[in-house]
């Protein structure tokens, strides 16, 4: 499979990454050549073989669900670059 | 070099707990030589003396007290990747600009627990994709060691490429590294350090900058074995902030060091070996099996089918989890923001000015092989692969090997901005080729120096491991250490 330059561009736009005609343009060859490489697992024959979720045996970790901590809205917001009264600032989503 | 910053841990701690040296003399050894040589070198992006000579301080008031912990005074450089309190955590990358964290990863917080000291943050490929530290915003880092009678400036590997550079050129006694596909031990195969990733889940990964999950795990980059066993019983713990992490005690890896190999069995697997390897690769792999077999070890030729397909699997798996870990990075919480016309425009402009191209390429494939239609073309079939992969190392141990050696990695250092590596991302991957295979399994693998080449420049072996079986790659890199000696770099800087 390889990709064109309508490809790439919906691509970035997926990945919320503005990209220029040049960089577009730069990028299909890029991807095509790691695309190319990753080609060869089709040669793998993979039937009946599990796709691995956990690579250590285990059960994931619960814990019971209880308040552990908190009341550190200012650190959370701390580096946020804009913020007001504790809140993260963004534009306007809604009209 | 000042006499001070020759010393290993291990001899630093003994010199400490006798009261020959203090802590602060230690530490201001280290701020000095940091001072004298980082303007070439590159090696830290941040500085911290004023931290490290107050936990100084207080570790000469805890040895005075007796109450010294276990490296207690030992002054360390730590990874960009490593939340670390009000100090510069960015993972060498622009979109966290100004990062300066309210909490402390627990790896960090493990070795402060135990009294150690930190100097500063280390130098990085940005968010750990690269294999030569050169995709850091903060520049290249530059290799201690230099081919004999040659001025060319060459890599000091990566990710880990900082921390590598850092404890080559005796610019902290120790660091902390991570390794996805091989940032720990490529970077200390190419510097003659001693690097190890431990088996997934052994130490844990909160409060480390994220770059693919089911992959990441910290390990230290330290001058000789022991000093890595003592820093990788600190790093490691079983840590509840960390679903991954494994409830299994620590052990005191440094009681491995010295240990005999007899009855012991050595794999040595045959896919090892890639095109265009220099002969210098294949001799030194040799001389390691001698040394072993010397050591009494049986040795046994093994095969590991699916190797060949680790490096293409993880150019799924790792950009896919990045291109998820690396979403929430959008100007919003912390880091870069660049304004635009509306949330969207502000999201695309922020990340394409705060991302560099290798991370917006990683993004990139991450997300096309996620994206509808694909997903099971690539991603599913790349997790059956690693299933492959796996059970490759599975039939090899339950036939009764307790160690693979492999060559760490296909060259020595390369020079800084290599045209031939910059013209296609697919060359700089195979840096990775020999330990990529181990991160994809979970398992354990250390880095140990085993010579120079013809150029003079360090080569490294590599040993895998079972899982959560680091005690017997101590043991056996040590037998390694012991017959190769220790590689140290003519200081130029």
């Amino acid at each position: 499979m390889s990709v064109d330059l309508a490809t790439v561009k919906r691509v970035a736009r997926l990945a919320r990454i503005a990209v220029s005609e040049d960089e577009a343009n730069r990028m299909v060859g890029e991807l095509n050549g790691i695309l190319g490489f990753v080609e060869q697992l089709s040669e793998v024959n993979v039937d009946g073989v599990e796709a691995m979720t956990s690579v250590t045996p285990m059960a994931m970790k619960k814990r019971s669900d209880e308040v552990t901590d908190g009341g550190k809205a200012a650190d959370i917001v701390a580096n946020a670059p804009v913020t007001d009264h504790n809140f993260f600032l963004v534009p306007k989503v809604v009209e | 070099m000042s006499e001070l910053t020759s010393l290993t841990i291990a001899e630093a701690r003994q010199k400490l707990r006798a009261k020959e040296i203090t802590a602060t003399e230690l530490t201001e050894a280290y701020i000095s030589a940091i001072d004298a040589a980082n303007g070439q070198l590159n090696a830290y992006i941040k500085v911290t003396p004023d931290l490290a000579r107050l936990m100084a301080k207080n570790s000469d008031a805890r040895i005075a007290a007796g109450k010294a912990g276990d490296l207690e005074g030992i002054p360390l450089g730590i990874k960009d990747l490593f939340a670390t309190v009000g100090v510069h955590t960015q993972a060498c990358s622009h979109i966290l600009d100004g990062f300066e964290p309210r909490y402390e990863s627990t790896v960090t917080q493990n070795l402060w627990d135990d009294g150690a000291v930190m100097l500063g943050k280390l130098n990085m490929d940005e968010f750990a994709m690269g294999s030569s530290n050169e995709t850091s915003y903060y520049g290249a880092v530059i290799n201690p060691w230099r081919s004999a009678g040659s001025n060319q400036q060459l890599v000091p590997g990566g990710s880990s490429g900082g921390s590598a550079a850092a404890v080559a050129a005796h610019l902290c006694a120790g660091a902390t590294a991570t390794d996805t596909g091989g940032s720990i031990r490529q970077p200390a195969a190419f510097t003659g350090t001693v690097g190890i990733k431990p088996t997934y889940g052994r130490c844990s990964r909160w409060g480390t900058v994220a770059f693919a999950s089911s992959l990441d795990q910290a390990g230290p980059i330290a001058r000789d074995v022991r000093d890595a066993a003592i820093l990788l019983k600190s790093m490691a713990s079983v840590d509840a902030k960390d679903t991954t992490s494994v409830d299994l005690p620590v052990p005191d890896y440094e009681a491995a060091i010295g240990q005999s190999l007899k009855g012991m069995k050595i794999g040595i697997p045959n896919e090892y070996r890639v095109d265009g390897m220099p002969d210098e690769i294949e001799a030194i792999w040799r001389q390691g099996i001698a040394w072993l077999k010397e050591a009494g070890a049986e040795i046994v030729d093994i095969s590991l089918p699916h190797t060949k397909y680790a490096l293409p699997a993880y150019y799924i798996v790792a950009p896919a989890e990045a291109s998820s870990n690396l979403a929430r990075y959008d100007g919003v919480r912390y880091g870069l923001r660049v304004d635009g016309k509306d949330i969207v425009d502000m999201y695309e402009k922020t990340r394409a000015a705060g991302f560099g191209k290798e991370v917006k390429r990683r993004i990139m494939i991450g997300t096309y092989v996620l994206s509808a239609g694909y997903y099971d073309a690539y991603y599913i079939r790349a997790q059956k692969v690693r299933t492959l992969i796996k059970r490759d190392f599975e039939l090899a141990f339950d036939a009764g090997v307790d160690a693979i050696l492999t060559p760490a990695t296909p060259s020595s250092a390369f020079g800084v901005a290599d045209e031939n590596l910059a013209a296609d991302p697919v060359k700089m991957y195979l840096n990775d080729i020999f330990t990529v295979t181990v991160n994809m399994a979970g398992l354990p693998g250390i880095a140990v120096p085993a010579g120079l080449d013809q150029k003079g420049l360090p080569l490294g072996l590599q040993l895998i491991g079972k899982p959560f079986d680091e005690e017997t790659l101590f043991k056996t890199a040590h037998i390694i250490e012991q017959a190769a000696g220790r590689f140290t770099p003519a200081k130029w800087w």
